[in-house]
């Protein structure tokens, strides 16, 4: 039991959309197929459901966990769900689909391998399919599954299927996104989700469970650049570690091997790594997402914030940063304004020198005309920082590519932005 | 699967010790909540990976209700002493007995609600600005909303509604004074996972957990140990059964399930096809649909 378990991957997905379009349905029915649904949680939903008078048992209030929530019958926040297969377990970020939500669709988005879209089949692709669509590839989540739902109510049409596939496809061209795939499904009666469908005998594809079982995440992370920001510096003061001095990290890019040349930013000082350390022992190698102690052959001056990297690959040291900002606060973006940066381990102030243009999410269309920056909005800045950063694009490593900033009087996070 | 591939408890491990990690890093005097449950268990463990060889950094909360069981005293003990950490106990008897907290009263009695004051004041006194604890989301659709660092007011307050977001690996945990922040590490693991790891890692777990005989008595669909301070009605008669616990808080709201599971691997066994959640066993989440929720928001663990 124990050992069979050992090969199991650990898979994130964010599911986006609102109850119209059957998502939780389809959660529910992920949920409950793959026998993740406990009896008493059953129970307990199928009780407040008839006592609010709702005809059959409603899946929704499984994820609604907040008494606000289940008050206006709506989600307000990301919900986490969690569910397993021998192949996989998975972590769903259950995400609201409204506009006013949009901060938390990039929330959940953030950390995900895998976006559901969902589509109803009788209205096909529409605003909020875009913009779903357009977050998960802002985002840079590596795969999309377009889950066409409601298929029992368009008499599972293989023309529909393939209508809203092709307008799906015409509008994807215009993002970044690198893996696209479509599925016909009925979530209310499980056509597609668990077990095959029947009805739809035209489509070869797999199930939605195969497919998250099996799409491939071995890449998701980047194996190429050697990227390791120090979290905390290793210092027991004991006899028996005396001279110990470790550098505690997790690795964002990049495999470390023993004996590699390092250099650390910012630096630049160069040494070897003596030794990568962990509680179970020393270890030949390390990659992303690996929580590990590095330790260098020589003794240099490193601390929070620093990044070990490979000499001859190394991220951009820089105090000006352009990116793409989701704004998350009621109090709008202040042109000018004065914010404190999270980047890696570091923390510095930055200056908002430029708002380049506000997006429309729906329309991508980019204004330059009307640039005030309110909650949900997504724009284009340029920054100044107090500080060097050591940053990568977001293309290319979504942990050394992300900064997230903070009001400096509420320490409320105000926006999550993506460097270009 | 590639060699560069983390199964999927390492990877839950390395998340839970970046995140302890953080809380070593950004704050001036955090504490770990420790309950003498298999979740703080847990992240003890955790905490003592992600520190080597160093001792870890931060000391050890109990809050005793003073209804415990004995083991998990014992264990707890036993515990700190190899560790070599820092215990403080926070004294629910105490807090009664100098007028602070009033004790319930009636069948169902139960200190699990003086515990958040007494939490809280604990806080306080040790002027704590993180509480780690290891609260799970699986376990409860309150808990299901919770960030990995949750913002706390000057009251202890959790405000749902008004959560910072939280992304990537970036934990924001600035705060004003006298804010304190609660730190969830083992937030994506669930039940299962957490057995399967102990088991792969060899924790050595309070004997509770595991299958032994005892006097037990049902109440409302439950089985509850048999104890002084949880008084019974003529119409509960005790019985012998063999029993584990699934979760193990204070004795009174502690329900125990019956079951021949002796080892970790029974217990894996068990979960796997458990067809009722482990906080099913626990009165205090029965009291009303949102008992969590609402406990959470005044302070509760």
């Amino acid at each position: 039991m124990v050992n069979s378990l050992e090969h199991t991957e650990l898979l994130r997905f964010t599911t986006a959309g609102s109850v119209d379009d059957g998502k939780s349905t389809l959660i529910g029915r992920l949920l409950y197929d793959s026998k993740s649904i406990f009896e008493d949680q059953y129970e307990a939903i199928s009780q407040t459901s008839s006592k609010r008078g709702e005809v059959g048992v409603n899946l929704a209030l499984l994820t609604d966990g907040l008494k606000a929530e289940r008050e206006q019958g709506i989600t307000i926040d990301v919900a986490y769900r969690y569910f397993a297969t021998p192949k996989r377990k998975f972590i769903i970020a259950d995400t609201p689909g409204h506009t006013q939500y949009t901060r938390n669709m990039v929330t959940g988005a953030s950390t995900a391998n895998v976006a559901l879209i969902l589509v109803d089949a009788r209205h096909g692709v529409v605003e909020q399919t875009r913009r779903h669509s357009f977050i998960a590839s802002l985002l840079q989540i590596p795969h999309l599954i377009v889950c066409i739902n409601k298929m029992d109510l368009v008499d599972f049409s293989e023309e529909t299927y393939e209508q809203i596939k092709e307008d799906f496809s015409t509008f994807s061209h215009r993002l970044d996104v690198k893996d696209v795939e479509f599925i016909p499904m009925s979530a209310l009666l499980g056509d597609n989700v668990v077990e095959k469908s029947t009805n739809m005998d035209w489509y070869g594809g797999s199930t939605l469970l195969y497919a998250l079982e099996n799409v491939h995440i071995g890449s998701d992370n980047n194996f190429i650049d050697c990227r390791f920001p120090v979290q905390t510096v290793i210092r027991p003061y004991s006899d028996d570690y005396h001279d110990y001095r470790g550098y505690a990290g997790r690795v964002a890019g990049g495999v470390f091997k023993k004996g590699d040349d390092v250099m650390v930013l910012p630096s630049g000082f160069t040494s070897k790594i003596a030794k990568i350390d962990t509680y179970d022992g020393e270890i030949e190698e390390a990659y992303p997402p690996m929580s590990v102690t590095l330790l260098l052959e020589d003794d240099i001056d490193i601390s929070r914030g620093d990044m070990i990297v490979r000499p001859n690959n190394q991220p951009d040291v820089t105090q000006d940063v352009e990116a793409m900002l989701c704004w998350f606060n009621e109090r709008p973006l202040q042109p000018r304004g004065k914010y404190a940066i999270m980047h890696t381990t570091q923390e510095a102030r930055c200056i908002i020198k430029d708002v380049r243009y506000r997006l429309d999410i729906n329309t991508l269309h980019r204004d330059e005309d009307n640039k005030e920056v309110k909650m949900n909005d997504i724009c284009r800045v340029q920054l100044r920082t107090t500080a060097p950063l050591l940053t990568d694009p977001y293309r290319k490593n979504r942990i050394t590519g992300s900064i997230i900033l903070i009001d400096e009087q509420t320490n409320e996070t105000v926006a999550a932005g993506m460097i270009i | 699967m590639n060699t560069y591939q983390l199964n999927h408890l390492r990877e839950l491990e390395s998340e839970s010790i970046f995140v302890l990690r953080e809380v070593a890093a950004q704050f001036e005097n955090p504490v770990l909540l420790f309950s003498g449950g298999k979740d703080s268990i847990l992240m003890v463990h955790l905490a003592v990976k992600a520190f080597h060889p160093a001792k870890i950094p931060f000391t050890l909360l109990h809050v005793d209700t003073g209804h415990n069981f004995q083991e998990t005293i014992d264990y707890r003990d036993a515990l700190v002493e190899r560790i070599g950490a820092n215990l403080i106990v926070g004294s629910v008897q105490e807090a009664i007995d100098n007028g602070m907290v009033r004790e319930e009263t009636g069948y169902n009695a139960t200190r699990n609600y003086l515990q958040t004051a007494v939490l809280l004041d604990s806080l306080e006194k040790g002027k704590y600005d993180a509480a780690l604890g290891g609260g799970r989301r699986d376990e409860e659709k309150a808990r299901a909303k919770e960030r990995f660092f949750s913002h706390r007011d000057e009251f202890g307050q959790w405000d749902p509604k008004n959560q910072r977001p939280e992304l990537w690996n970036l934990f924001n945990g600035r705060k004003l004074y006298g804010e304190h922040f609660r730190v969830f590490p083992i937030s994506n693991w669930t039940e299962l996972d957490v057995w399967q790891y102990l088991a792969v890692e060899n924790v050595e777990l309070p004997s509770l957990y595991f299958a032994h005989e005892r006097e037990v008595f049902k109440r409302d669909g439950m089985l509850l140990a048999d104890s002084e301070v949880l008084p019974r009605r003529p119409e509960e008669k005790l019985e012998k059964k063999m029993v584990r616990c699934r979760t193990i808080g204070d004795i009174t709201c502690t329900g125990v399930w019956e079951s021949e599971a002796s080892t970790l691997e029974d217990i894996i066994a068990e979960v796997s096809i458990a067809r009722q959640t482990e906080r099913g066993g626990r009165a205090d989440d029965k009291r009303s649909e949102t008992a969590m929720e609402d406990r959470k928001k005044q302070g509760y663990f």
